[in-house]
């Protein structure tokens, strides 16, 4: 299994997209938002959290269909799926891998774009805690629906619709979190939240990827 | 008619709207249906023929 | 004789057959009847003014927009456990009827929302939760019309109904919990103390009555339909194999 998630994080950057593309496509949201709303701060820093998580998440929605279309089509997805690991840890895996590859450089380079928005400091901490926590979720939740789109030609744009309505309590709760931060009105009890769904998806999603799997290469 | 008062393109309106909606919901249920039925009938004609 | 009979495809023909007639004619009776008595021989409400006689679309079809979801996920569950064809294929006709439930729902909800509340929409919890449930459903359809095997298409979105339906709870809660919404409470429930008078509680049954019926009956002529089509499926690729 370690050895999967190896192959599966050396093949994410030796194609190059991985790490650069999802921050890259995070950052040009963050600049294209301030030209469409105008560059004063006071209309900017209400909406910044909001616009980095649904930017986070739309950065994430871009390269879930790589999950397990390549694999499926250079066949080593047969391959895996008849090896002794199990189908569940297989889901399991390429999501964290999804995760390290996408979630976590978002995470990390979500301070940087919060100055960009004139993310209020007391924020920052709170932005930062609630990436980190939402976006396993994400991986998770898409690398079920990289599972059901799997063996479809153009699967893309299906599985866009398929998972952004499963994205709704996440964003619900992370940006939240952000909010409640600013403002200090107690932000531990939609991150606590937030934890819960992540935990949940973790828990169950597996199983319901490997059974959509299943199917698909039947 | 009933006097809706003020409201009454607000009722009116939803009033048409839904019903419109309903309407063509079955209207397209009971062609798909007659259209399967059709369909079938002369696949399985054919097939006794055949 | 069990329940299950009918899934074979045969003698729910048979049954659905003899059923549908009548159904048909009982909810349109329902409608007819509910509707004509909501718009024409009840009175105003003194606050809403005449806007309350939405409330006979709106209810029942709120209410048949999340009932044809359950419905969806118990047929679901019945094709993964026992795989019976009429059960998913049942959940596959119900789809397009729920989706248009919602819309009426949405639509009628508007429509009331802008003199009562002074805005067509409005980020409300319920308003929300109905958008979310919306694109749950043209989810649901959009796998079912992408995918070419028919039980590999029933698989996939049986499970998809399965994960859709956590995560629309999910979803009910959190928005219930990022916005305080203008909507009223439950209007309905057995053991409130501010339920609606009697005036209007009768023709909304009526109504609601007749939106089931209608439900029901059209969930069962389009299960004759995907039952129909795939039989005619099957027949093609045999005379295509002969």
């Amino acid at each position: 299994m370690i050895r999967l998630l190896t192959r599966d994080l050396r093949l994410a950057i030796r194609a190059g997209g991985g790490f650069g593309l999802a921050v890259a496509f995070f950052l040009i949201v963050s600049i294209l938002v301030p030209f469409g709303v105008g560059p004063d701060r006071a209309t900017l820093a209400p909406v910044a959290a909001g616009i980095l998580w649904v930017g986070a998440l739309l950065a994430c929605l871009l390269s879930l269909d790589r999950i397990f279309a390549t694999d499926h089509e250079d066949g080593s997805l047969e391959l895996l799926a008849t090896s002794p690991v199990p189908l569940e840890a297989l889901v399991a895996v390429k999501a964290l891998a999804h995760w390290l590859t996408t979630g976590l450089p978002l995470t990390l380079a979500a301070p940087l774009f919060g100055v960009f928005l004139s993310l209020p400091p007391s924020g920052m901490p709170w932005l930062i805690a609630s990436l980190a926590i939402g976006t396993p979720a994400l991986s998770m939740i898409g690398a079920f629906g990289a599972a059901l789109t799997v063996g479809l030609k153009r699967g893309g744009l299906l599985l866009s619709i398929l998972v952004l309505p499963l994205y709704v309590p996440t964003l619900i709760f992370g940006a939240d979190t952000v909010r409640r931060g600013i403002e200090d009105l107690g932000p531990m009890t939609p991150l606590t939240l937030l934890a819960g769904i992540t935990l949940g998806a973790i828990a169950l999603l597996p199983f319901a990827g490997a059974g959509v799997l299943r199917v698909n290469l039947r | 008619m009933p006097d809706l008062g003020a409201y009454a393109l607000e009722v009116g309106l939803a009033y048409t709207v839904s019903i419109a909606l309903l309407v063509v919901l079955v209207w397209i249920s009971v062609a798909q249906a007659r259209k399967a039925k059709a369909s079938l009938e002369q696949a399985e004609g054919r097939l006794k023929d055949g | 004789m069990s329940f299950w009979e009918y899934a074979n495809p045969r003698r729910f023909m048979g049954l659905s057959d003899r059923l549908m007639p009548p159904l048909f004619l009982l909810s349109g009776i329902c409608l007819a009847v509910g509707l004509i008595w909501g718009f024409f021989f009840t009175p105003d409400d003194f606050r809403q003014g005449s806007t309350v006689k939405i409330i006979y679309l709106h209810v029942p079809s709120a209410m048949m927009a999340i009932n044809v979801w359950i419905m969806m996920l118990v047929t679901s569950l019945v094709w993964l456990i026992r795989r019976h064809h009429v059960s998913v294929l049942a959940a596959k006709a119900a789809a397009p009827i729920g989706i248009t439930m919602t819309l009426m729902a949405l639509f009628t909800g508007a429509i009331w929302g802008q003199p009562m509340w002074g805005t067509f929409w409005a980020w409300d919890p319920r308003l929300t939760s109905f958008l979310i449930l919306f694109l749950f459903y043209l989810g649901y359809v959009a796998l079912w019309s992408a995918i070419e095997d028919p039980d590999t298409a029933a698989d996939l979105t049986s499970i998809l109904c399965l994960v859709g339906s956590v995560f629309a709870l999910l979803s009910r809660y959190a928005v219930n919990f990022w916005n305080q919404g203008l909507h009223q409470g439950a209007s309905l429930s057995l053991d409130a103390e501010e339920n609606i008078s009697d005036v209007f509680w009768f023709p909304l049954l009526v109504c609601i009555t007749g939106f089931v019926l209608l439900f029901v009956a059209l969930v069962l002529l389009r299960t004759r339909t995907e039952i129909r089509s795939r039989r005619l499926h099957a027949i093609s690729l045999r005379e295509r194999a002969a």
